[in-house]
């Protein structure tokens, strides 16, 4: 039994401590948009907020989860500076990696909202599209954190 | 999860009767359009019926879009083109997945696939047919209803006005009556300058739902009681099973059934997690494969031995060994491309539910009839016994044409008796893919007195896709991809000999995005520019001398040329490349601008200029976005991407090993798209065979290094040592 905080909802779910979080809040929550990609933290489609930060949910144990906060793609409400821009800018073609892409994007810009280029770059390295979305996904961390200058 | 009509119900619904259903079908004596209640008076067979829209009482106009959404955009584009001749209001549209079956076939393949970059070339016409036809119904209705001649009728904005007595009715009043008139078989279709939508950068429909999280691709699928099943497969290519323990297996917790199926051998479990416990304890030994001394430096030397083979003549223009011979000048080049990967973000994945007397198929396809072929040949139901459920594709790249993982889940699902969901890990998408093949070539060319070109003849070795997946295109010997790009190269070479030889190995290869293309574009425009370089010409003069009777390509060239400032003076260690390649329909001219530096990064690809000339187009937003995808993933084959092989098998297993090309990594680009008239051409592939030889092109100017096999940076790192 695993006792998980997520988007602000406490669920106990019946899976041994050591099943991936992503694979728990996927397939046992189905809270979908948490994509799967590789497994071993390279491709960020598995992004999730822990405590507020952005971590890879295919590389935590759900157990080590537990009394901690968990954010996840569909915490993020839809008016948010960020999902917000990912709409403006059109980011998404297949939109497999974008809700990773997101939920990276947004740990960014509370860390940090003004980040320079190279500052975007650096964190955003570690999510894959093989879309090549990237100048887009640029374009609209700019417009997000222009839009929370002005809020 | 979107809601997934089943076939069945979706022909009831549009049957129904309430609102009007339009098809447009092509038959021999050319396209044909009906309404629903016409398809059942239709010969059986006469032709295939295609259904593509549906307008209902409460004001929605529903597309149903047979091509599957990758990402390339056509749940937005299709819509356009139907709501365009429709005279819809935008608002209105919604779209809907298709379901499989032959109301559904593209009329120009007669199959339900998304491929080749055809989905509007195919659909334009059809679209706009079956949307010109139901505005005219629509209109009719009116007219009759207000007892008014329909020419005093318009139409517009999703409903019909009469303006002399200023009555308006919406679409979804009028759309029953509407159902019960004749069909015009030849609605006027709308003059260019007439559109409303298509030719615009409307926003795309699916772009909210992936977003908020909420967009179904196949791996979101959940069916109730499913079980997950976890597959055994051998490492080494054909490798047998030779012992496993299945009682150990099936004692696991939560581990359901075991289940033998020809790819290997399924442990179907409650959870994911327990599936893949029960496929660690199977514990299974495998015999050797068929080739188990199939490695990197085996295949390396396959590849040259076959260059020294006699293949087939793909093409003979002129007399290329005479002019070789008679040459001024004359160079030769070996060229090698490696092995390429799909990466699919979204891993192969399915979930079937085979019972008695039905089937169901929740799958990221691109291939719906290949899907419907397969599950009737495992279970042995009627095609209509079967539901094909096509949802979101996490890229597909040409990998999703396969049904390697949908006969997995029919096969696990048809063993347990229960609904199968079968998620791959990345390590067996990447070890079990349907391979870029590998390519290699030799090229010779011969430069006139006048620095002109005299003879080109052109070697390829590479394996067979065709032979496996459309083996009647084989034709003569000679696989299409295989010489596509080199063989109708749009270059007025006098002498022009293109050889194939045909390697077979063990390793499965099949459609990745450009397919041939993505490596003829690379040996024809690096060797381009080693010929312009030998006759001391400019390579961009020395492209456009070769392109006298050929204004459309010159015109790309040019525009590309231009904009990405060809010629202006670079500092030391910068070069600038071009390249053009013709596929799918379309010209695609590219400039990149680089630098090469001894410390790394050792290249930095700074900028690329793109111009494209698809002819008439649907949305240039999508466009752009296309040219830029296909840019990058060309740049990231380019630059990084090969496939290891090792022991007989597949080394590579996942992205700390098979690297894709990173955010930090990416040139600014900018697209420009060149109008035309000409025929309309495909967007989802042309943009990216032209950058690895854009960028190789454009290492040799900055640091005389020339880049005759793929991926790059080994052997930009090897040539900056030697230097």
């Amino acid at each position: 039994m695993v006792l998980l905080e997520i988007n602000g909802k406490k669920y106990e779910v019946e899976v041994s401590p050591d099943v991936p979080l992503l694979w728990v809040i996927r397939e046992h929550l189905k809270l979908t948009g948490t994509k799967f990609g590789c497994g071993i933290g390279m491709c960020g489609a598995c992004t999730v907020q822990v405590d507020g930060e952005a971590q890879r949910s295919c590389l935590i144990p759900a157990g080590d989860a537990q009394g901690r906060k968990i954010t996840t793609i569909e915490g993020i409400p839809p008016d948010h500076p960020v999902k917000r821009a990912w709409v403006e800018e059109q980011v998404p073609q297949c939109g497999y990696c974008q809700p990773g892409q997101i939920m990276q994007a947004v740990a960014l810009l509370q860390a940090d909202p003004h980040p320079s280029d190279g500052k975007i770059l650096e964190t955003m390295k570690g999510n894959l599209c093989r879309c090549g979305t990237y100048p887009y996904i640029q374009r609209a961390i700019k417009s997000a954190a222009k839009e929370g200058k002005k809020s | 999860m979107t809601s997934l009509l089943t076939r069945r119900d979706l022909l009831k619904k549009s049957l129904a009767g309430a609102g009007l259903t339009v098809f447009v079908a092509l038959t021999p004596n050319g396209y044909r359009i009906l309404k629903a209640e016409d398809r059942a008076k239709e010969p059986a067979k006469s032709c295939s019926l295609n259904l593509w829209l549906r307008i209902t009482p409460d004001n929605l106009i529903t597309v149903l879009v047979n091509k599957s959404e990758m990402g390339q955009g056509v749940y937005t584009s299709l819509p356009m083109i139907v709501a365009d001749e429709l005279d819809a209001d935008w608002k209105q549209i919604r779209f809907e997945s298709a379901p499989a079956g032959d109301p559904f076939k593209d009329p120009v393949w007669n199959t339900q696939s998304t491929g080749g970059s055809t989905s509007v070339r195919h659909m334009f016409l059809p679209l706009r047919k079956a949307g010109a036809a139901a505005r005219e119904m629509l209109r009719s209705a009116a007219a009759q209803t207000w007892g008014v001649p329909p020419g005093e009728c318009a139409t517009r904005e999703g409903g019909v006005r009469h303006e002399k007595s200023g009555r308006s009715l919406s679409y979804g009043q009028l759309c029953e009556r509407a159902s019960k008139l004749p069909v015009p078989q030849a609605p006027p279709l709308k003059k260019e300058g007439e559109f409303k939508f298509v030719g615009k950068s409307i926003p795309r429909l699916d772009v909210a739902e992936k977003v908020s999280g909420a967009g179904a691709f196949g791996i979101d699928t959940f069916v109730p009681g499913m079980l997950y099943a976890a597959i055994a497969r051998p490492l080494a290519f054909g490798a047998k099973v030779k012992a496993y323990e299945r009682d150990a297996a099936e004692r696991l917790p939560g581990v359901f059934k075991v289940v033998s199926i020809d790819r290997g051998i399924a442990v179907c479990a409650s959870t994911l997690e327990g599936a893949r416990k029960g496929r660690d304890g199977l514990r299974v030994t495998w015999e050797p494969g068929t080739a188990p001394e199939l490695g990197n430096e085996a295949l390396e030397k396959n590849f040259i031995q076959n260059l020294a083979r006699t293949g087939v003549t793909a093409k003979g223009q002129g007399n290329a060994a005479k002019a070789l011979s008679e040459a001024a000048k004359k160079i030769e080049a070996t060229y090698f491309l490696p092995y390429l990967a799909h990466a699919t973000m979204e891993p192969m994945n399915c979930t079937a539910h085979v019972q008695k007397d039905r089937c169901d198929v929740w799958v990221p396809t691109q291939s719906q009839t290949g899907v419907l072929v397969t599950a009737q040949r495992v279970t042995g139901l009627k095609p209509e016994q079967i539901h094909v459920h096509t949802t979101y594709l996490g890229g597909g790249f040409g990998r999703r044409g396969e049904t390697d993982v949908v006969e997995e889940a029919l096969q696990a699902s048809k063993g347990a008796g229960k609904p199968v969901k079968v998620i791959w890990t990345r390590e067996e998408d990447i070890q079990n893919d349907f391979y870029r093949p590998g390519n290699c070539c030799r090229i010779e060319g011969a430069i006139g007195s006048q620095g002109e070109l005299t003879a080109w003849s052109h070697k390829v070795v590479v394996p067979s896709i065709f032979a496996r997946v459309f083996p009647d295109r084989v034709q003569s010997g000679v696989d299409p991809a295989a010489v596509e790009g080199i063989a109708n190269m749009e270059y007025e070479v006098p002498n022009l000999y293109v050889e194939y030889v045909r390697m077979d190995t063990p390793i499965p290869v099949g459609f990745w995005r450009s397919v041939g293309s993505s490596h003829n574009a690379f040996t024809v425009e690096s060797f381009m520019d080693e010929l312009a370089h030998t006759a001391g010409k400019d390579p961009l003069l020395f492209r456009l001398d070769l392109l006298k009777n050929r204004p459309r390509v010159r015109k790309v060239i040019e525009v590309a040329a231009e904009r990405g400032e060809w010629g202006k003076p670079l500092k030391k260690g910068e070069g600038r490349g071009l390249a053009y390649h013709f596929a799918f329909g379309s010209h695609v001219a590219q400039v990149a601008e680089v630098s090469v530096q001894d410390q790394e990064p050792n290249l930095k690809v700074h900028r690329v200029t793109c111009a494209v000339d698809c002819g008439p187009f649907v949305n240039p937003a999508i466009i752009t976005a296309q040219m830029k995808s296909g840019i990058l993933m060309g740049l990231s084959a380019a630059l990084r991407e090969r496939v290891d092989f090792a022991q007989g098998g597949v080394a590579s297993s996942n992205f700390d090993n098979y690297e894709l090309l990173r955010i930090n990594e990416i040139p600014e680009i900018d697209v420009h798209i060149v109008p035309s008239r000409e025929e309309i051409g495909g967007i989802g592939e042309p943009g990216l065979p032209p950058i690895a030889p854009a960028v190789a092109n454009a290492v040799f100017q900055a640091a005389g290094i020339r880049v005759r096999s793929l991926p790059m940076l080994p052997v930009l790192l090897e040539g900056l040592k030697k230097k």
